[in-house]
């Protein structure tokens, strides 16, 4: 690690330097202020529950209320005589062959069909004058079930008379897995794992339990359909990627793409839980069958069924090392439950297995993980992807190394840490930095948090301070502190040879005397602030003040998603290219006009700066508003990052990422050891981002990531029924997810060690965080309480034996 | 139904309103004042919070027959609200502000399209200026809160800060940035005095 | 549904004896929980929001006149020294919001084990107020609770008030939950030592079907004290009978295992929180100030 890395460290605690509404112009590296922040303040932005149209009709999913049952009959005809209802639908209503959907598999009914497969499956829909009509119709609809055993985990899935979540499975995974309930397995192998585990002195088993997380993004599935003259529907929505959405809406609505009109609506926060559908086919389907604008808004009690969740996971994990700690060689088994429907489920299996290494260097690796087919609710993505439920589990067992070999944490990690030109265990090289061991030295390094916090203000307790806080649970009896570390590894972008690439409109005209650009992208802003980015992208490559941002819709070609932390890289690039493109046009169109001026036009390496054509001398050529005068260079160009490959089914290995990133964290905690009570006193964290293209943002993404996995170290757990497959606690009352007083300061470090394949440097920021906090405050616990604590979240039983 | 009531200082009224319609379902669905979010509707985010007659509240669990003949401030009127109370003294009745004088604020008119230019309130220039604004859901709610709390409260400790905004979550920022906000806000408050 | 808007109390009692099915809605942090999730759909709600009287308290000689709808928040701003043990609990519900709107009698009437009112109100000793047309009566805490989210109303009565005897020596009250805010009781327990009656009161909320009182730790720890001469002497509580105070406070839940926690974590906890309690209170009685900050002042 050189001596002289660059550095950017998040802004210090003195908010008066933050000078008012002065960075809302600015290029690439300046933290540029949001341009959506004055609309989102003023409660003036338009999130998808907040459409409204003239005459509207509110549409509502009835939704099964067992997991696993044969639908023998449904009755509607009650609900369809409930005045002000207009129109109430079922799998017989749908328009065309087409009734399912999905990701990447088309397993997903848009409306059951003959069975239901899990809790909460919607059946049927109910458009009407006002929600509670169609909340009072939906309840007279009468369904008759015959419940079917539970499928609820392997042995369930694999028992020699399971019956089939799926039956006469097609899909392009049947093949290689060993029975029809598992939906796709991955195995990795490099190396020989049992010969080298044999050089081992010491090895550490370990068998781990991630809980099923939930997005919880704030604003609820929500949208507008309206119906249009032309026969097709023009769809308002909060998704994250709206392309994907198309491709599988409108084959089920009958229409050519082109008559589905998708717009982005403000989407309140996504993390993963909205790249599947969920109302939007129903709302288009209910708007074509009345004629009538229909809106859908999910409550929050509806938005745990409305979207898939983040795989709870069984792994199991062996590693070894040598006496001088080194590790020998890993094995692990990676159970991921995938639920009722595929989603992205086979994507999340690539990640956990080629990810399932973390961030070391093991050459002797034996890996399997893979997805099962069960009535527990659908999982896919969320935020980390697969990589966090692994983090989880390696890091324990990174600890329980170091313990065994009487060895500091830290530095035994240090020790086995990647390095750029590492090999994963799918046998490709790690091309870009990879500064495992500097994060850990950051956060490490860092001076602890002062103890006992709680009395800092006097000799009185301020239990906001302690476990438990305004609960009042304790004044500092049985509390103990504790310190925990970890560091994970996140891949960016599409990977496994996905076709990842993005497109981006870029204009450039003269408007009132003034250059002006306009980008226009189908990016979903969920955010994470790529709106902002974009526009800096712009200005730092076509040297103009004025840049617009037009709203994301279908009217442009593919973002991709707004996931895997793959935007600001992927989109951004497009950006990039496209600017770079009109430069070139524009360059072209002086040259046409004033080339015979000056040699220069002809000679020189030309940039576009301050609305101003200018030499790399600096010297002005001329201004843009005279190059262009009444002529506009609009481009519309795609833009994709290096193309992977798949993994081998049978052996892993391949070339199957894009990227990298990773970060470290340190947790310090505050247990009652008494009560089982955990408050978190600091986070601190460092990441590498390659280039920091918004400062301001950069830091916001980590510190919402390292809170979510927070959220998952010590709260956040949807439970599910082992007995019926039922959800028991689909609310904010009973999910719940950290506070203000639940979250502690999280100082971030930011290292910015460009990846000179990607634009600008850049390293993929959003998910890396969500990794390494689950572990770092697990790890921590067990320091206070020396508790093995090998299941996430932790609850108050574990941690008092009760 | 019918239900009257004032909101961000204009007289309103609401017609056929079902009994069991919350304020917000009233104030997003029937007024064309969506800022308050409708993110859990159980009074356990937040994100719906209004001051009624001055009293930071969730509006969803405000049945919307209880406010007949009361004020409501929503997010849309924080920015005059701040105003009148910066001009005045003290913007709510409570505080000693006629009636007269509190029908003066209303929302602001419709901005550009990215809203410039419009006039804003400290904490909510606090909340852009900070990067307390990522994908904006809880961002009314907590405007409302904080601006109540420094109402209250014009130096408050970081401690003080997190318990007041205990009943807010946002699943984006991980607090941090609110936090500066609000230090933000209250900074400036105190330079301006 | 009909929305019945009386204006005066007598108003509010009349339209209860006509709509016995009426269901009350003050501070609506319960009823519009399950209006909004579709739980409920009453046939009448009767809003109790215009009667002014119901969110005032009077201070009386030996107890407060505590109004149905006082909203917490005024509970803790302005009567942590009569209550404190109900102050204290006031400050552990729900959020900011949600205190300024919910009220005791919303509590009371709900009746959830999970009540944070419930255990400061059995601890420190209390009366509700209950009317109809008929008349009113006091109904005494410890027969109020009848069952899982029952109460001793009749059909056509109201709760008016609570008359909570005035603190005559330290209270505490803890509650678990699995966030640091904004969190139902995983289980919570409430203490209040009477100094003038030399008794100790105990509450348990949500480890049982109903707020019950750890009679069996009461009487206990009455005893120990009395013959232990420690009310006159102030000495420290020996730590055996603090210990077997814990247990036996453990020993009076009958909880269950739900979403929230399990019956053993709950009798677990129970227990600490009922040693903690009984030693922060004591502190205080032997005049070493043992008050917190941000939530606790006030012990």
């Amino acid at each position: 690690m050189p001596q002289n890395t660059p550095v950017a460290t998040a802004p210090a605690g003195t908010p008066t330097s933050i000078s008012q509404g002065s960075r809302t112009k600015g290029g690439i590296g300046e933290s540029t202020l949001r341009p959506d922040g004055t609309l989102k303040v003023t409660g003036e932005f338009a999130y998808s529950s907040d459409m409204w149209h003239e005459d509207m009709l509110w549409g509502h999913t009835l939704r099964s209320t067992v997991a696993h049952a044969e639908i023998k009959s449904i009755d509607v005809s009650e609900a369809l005589a409930t005045p002000g209802v207009y129109a109430v639908l079922t799998y017989d209503d749908l328009p065309t062959e087409v009734k399912n959907y999905g990701l990447e598999i088309q397993d997903t009914p848009v409306l059951a069909h003959g069975k239901v497969r899990h809790h909460g499956e919607p059946v049927a829909l109910v458009a009407a004058d006002h929600p509670e009509t169609a909340r009072r119709a939906a309840a007279k609809i009468k369904i008759e079930y015959v419940e079917l055993p539970l499928i609820t985990d392997e042995a369930s899935a694999t028992a020699p008379d399971a019956v089939l979540v799926h039956e006469g499975r097609a899909d392009h995974h049947i093949g290689h897995v060993p029975h029809p309930n598992i939906l796709h397995r991955q195995p990795i192998v490099r190396g020989n794992a049992d010969e080298a585990a044999e050089r081992a002195d010491v090895i550490v088993k370990g068998d781990y339990t991630f809980g099923m997380q939930d997005q919880a993004f704030l604003g609820p599935e929500s949208g507008l359909a309206v119906p249009s003259e032309d026969g097709g529907v023009e769809l308002y929505v909060a998704t994250q990627w709206l392309h994907s959405d198309l491709r599988q809406i409108a084959p089920v609505l009958g229409l050519p793409e082109e008559k589905v009109r998708m717009t982005l609506s403000g989407v309140g926060g996504a993390f993963g839980g909205r790249e599947d559908l969920s109302m939007q086919i129903h709302a288009c389907l209910l708007a074509l069958r009345t004629g009538k604008p229909v809106k859908i808004v999910y409550n929050r009690f509806e938005s745990f069924f409305g979207h898939v969740h983040r795989h709870p996971a069984k792994l199991h994990y062996e590693h070894g090392a040598t006496r001088d700690g080194k590790l020998t060689h890993m094995k692990c088994r990676i159970v991921l439950d995938g639920g009722a429907y595929a989603s992205a489920s086979p994507a999340v299996v690539g990640n956990a297995a080629s990810l399932s290494v973390g961030p070391y260097v093991l050459d002797d690796v034996d890996i399997e993980a893979l997805a099962l087919y069960s009535n527990n609710p659908p999982c896919g993505a969320m935020r980390g992807f697969g990589a966090v439920q692994a983090c989880f589990a390696y890091e324990a067992q990174m600890d329980k190394l170091a313990a065994e070999l009487d060895m500091d944490p830290v530095e035994f990690r240090q020790l086995n840490a990647m390095e750029q030109g590492t090999l994963m265990p799918t046998g490709q090289p790690v091309d870009s930095p990879a500064p495992v061991a500097e994060l850990l030295r950051r956060v490490k390094a860092r001076p602890l948090p002062p103890e006992q916090q709680w009395l800092a203000a006097g000799e009185e307790a301020d239990v906001r301070a302690l476990p438990g806080g305004l609960s009042n649970t304790t004044h500092g009896e049985g509390v103990v502190r504790g310190v925990g570390y970890a560091v994970g590894i996140k891949n960016v972008g599409f990977s496994e040879g996905f076709d990842d690439y993005s497109t981006a409109r870029v204009r450039m005209e003269v408007v009132g005397g003034e250059p002006v650009v306009t980008v226009h992208t189908a990016m979903a802003e969920v955010g994470q602030g790529g709106v902002t980015v974009h526009a800096q992208i712009a200005r730092t490559e076509l040297g103009v003040a004025q840049v617009t941002i037009r709203p994301a819709d279908t009217q442009v070609g593919s973002a991709g998603s707004t996931s895997a932390s793959r935007q600001t890289y992927v989109t951004g690039g497009a950006v990039k290219h496209t600017c770079e493109n009109v430069r070139e046009k524009v360059l072209e169109i002086g040259r046409r006009r004033f080339g015979s001026y000056h040699p220069a036009w002809a000679t020189a390496e030309l940039r576009l700066e301050g609305g101003k054509v200018v030499t790399d001398g600096g010297e002005v050529l001329a201004d843009l508003v005279d190059v262009l005068e009444s002529e506009a260079v609009d481009l519309e160009l795609e833009w994709r990052h290096r193309p992977t490959e798949a993994f081998d089914l049978v052996t892993g290995q391949g070339n199957g990422h894009v990227q990298y990133s990773f970060a470290a964290h340190r947790a310090v905690v505050e247990v009652d050891t008494e009560l089982g009570l955990v408050k978190v006193i600091e986070l601190a964290v460092a990441q590498d981002v390659g280039k920091a293209l918004n400062p301001l943002s950069v830091v916001g993404q980590i510190q919402g990531g390292t809170t979510q996995g927070l959220g998952v170290a010590v709260m956040e757990e949807i439970i599910v029924d082992p007995k019926t497959a039922k959800v028991r606690n689909p609310s904010f009352t009973d999910y719940l997810i950290p506070t203000i007083l639940d979250t502690p300061t999280i100082p971030v470090d930011v290292l910015e060690l460009a990846d000179d394949h990607a634009p600008y440097g850049l390293r993929g920021v959003g998910e890396a965080p969500t990794l390494s906090s689950t572990p770092a405050v697990l790890a921590a616990i067990r320091n206070a309480t020396g508790l093995e604590l090998n299941r996430t979240p932790v609850r108050p039983e574990h941690l008092t034996g009760t | 139904m019918r239900v009257n009531f004032t909101v961000n200082g204009r007289q309103q009224e609401a017609d056929d309103v079902w009994e069991g319609e919350s304020l917000l379902y009233v104030l997003r669905e029937r007024m064309g004042l969506p800022g308050s979010k409708n993110a859990c509707e159980q009074g356990e985010c937040g994100s719906c919070t209004v001051r009624l007659d001055g009293v930071p509240v969730c509006s969803c669990l405000v049945a919307a027959g209880q406010v007949e003949g009361r004020e409501v401030v929503t997010v849309e009127g924080l920015a005059d609200f701040a105003k009148q109370r910066a001009e005045h003294g003290c913007a709510t009745r409570a505080c000693g502000t006629s009636l007269q004088d509190a029908q003066q604020w209303e929302a602001g008119p419709q901005h550009s399209q990215t809203g410039e230019g419009a006039e804003l309130s400290p904490i909510q220039q606090a909340f852009i200026d900070a990067g307390a604004v990522q994908c904006g859901f809880c961002t009314p709610g907590l405007l409302v809160a904080a601006d109540e709390l420094l109402e209250r409260n014009a130096e408050p400790s970081d401690a003080d800060i997190r318990e007041a905004l205990s009943g807010n979550l946002c699943r984006c920022t991980g607090y941090e940035k609110i936090l500066d906000a609000v230090r933000l806000a209250a900074a400036r408050q105190e330079e301006a005095v | 549904m009909d929305f019945l808007r009386p204006a005066c109390w007598e108003e509010a009692l009349a339209a209860k004896a006509e709509h016995p099915t009426a269901v009350p809605i003050a501070g609506g942090t319960d009823v519009m929980v399950e209006i909004n999730f579709d739980h409920r759909r009453p046939e009448y709600l009767l809003d109790l929001n215009r009667i002014g009287e119901l969110c005032e308290w009077e201070v009386g000689e030996e107890s407060v006149r505590l109004g149905a709808s006082v909203p917490y928040t005024q509970i803790m701003e302005h009567l942590r020294a009569e209550l404190p043990g109900l102050a204290l609990a006031s400050h552990t519900v729900a959020s900011p919001q949600i205190r300024n709107r919910g009220g005791v009698g919303g509590n009371l009437g709900t009746a959830s084990p999970a009540g944070d009112a419930h255990p400061a109100l059995l601890a420190a000793g209390a009366e509700v107020e209950v009317a109809s047309v008929r008349g009113s009566r006091l109904i005494p805490i410890d027969e109020f609770y009848t069952g899982v989210k029952r109460n001793a109303l009749a059909a056509d009565e109201l709760i008016r008030a609570v008359h909570i005897k005035k603190a005559d020596g330290p209270q505490q009250f803890s509650k678990v939950g699995t966030r640091n805010a904004m969190v139902i009781a995983v289980c919570a327990f409430g203490l209040a030592l009477h100094p003038e009656t030399r008794t100790v009161r105990t509450g348990i909320g949500s480890a049982a079907p109903t707020p019950v009182r750890a009679k069996a730790a009461e009487e206990f720890l009455n005893a120990a004290l009395e013959e232990g001469g420690f009310w006159d002497s102030k000495e420290i509580i020996t730590p055996s009978i603090a210990k077997q105070f814990a247990e036996l406070a453990s020993g009076g839940c009958s909880p269950i295992d739900d979403v929230r926690g399990t019956a053993s974590y709950r009798r677990h906890a129970v227990g600490i929180m009922a040693r903690r309690t009984l030693g922060w209170t004591w502190e205080a009685y032997r005049g070493n100030a043992h008050g917190t900050k941000g939530g606790a002042q006030c012990a």
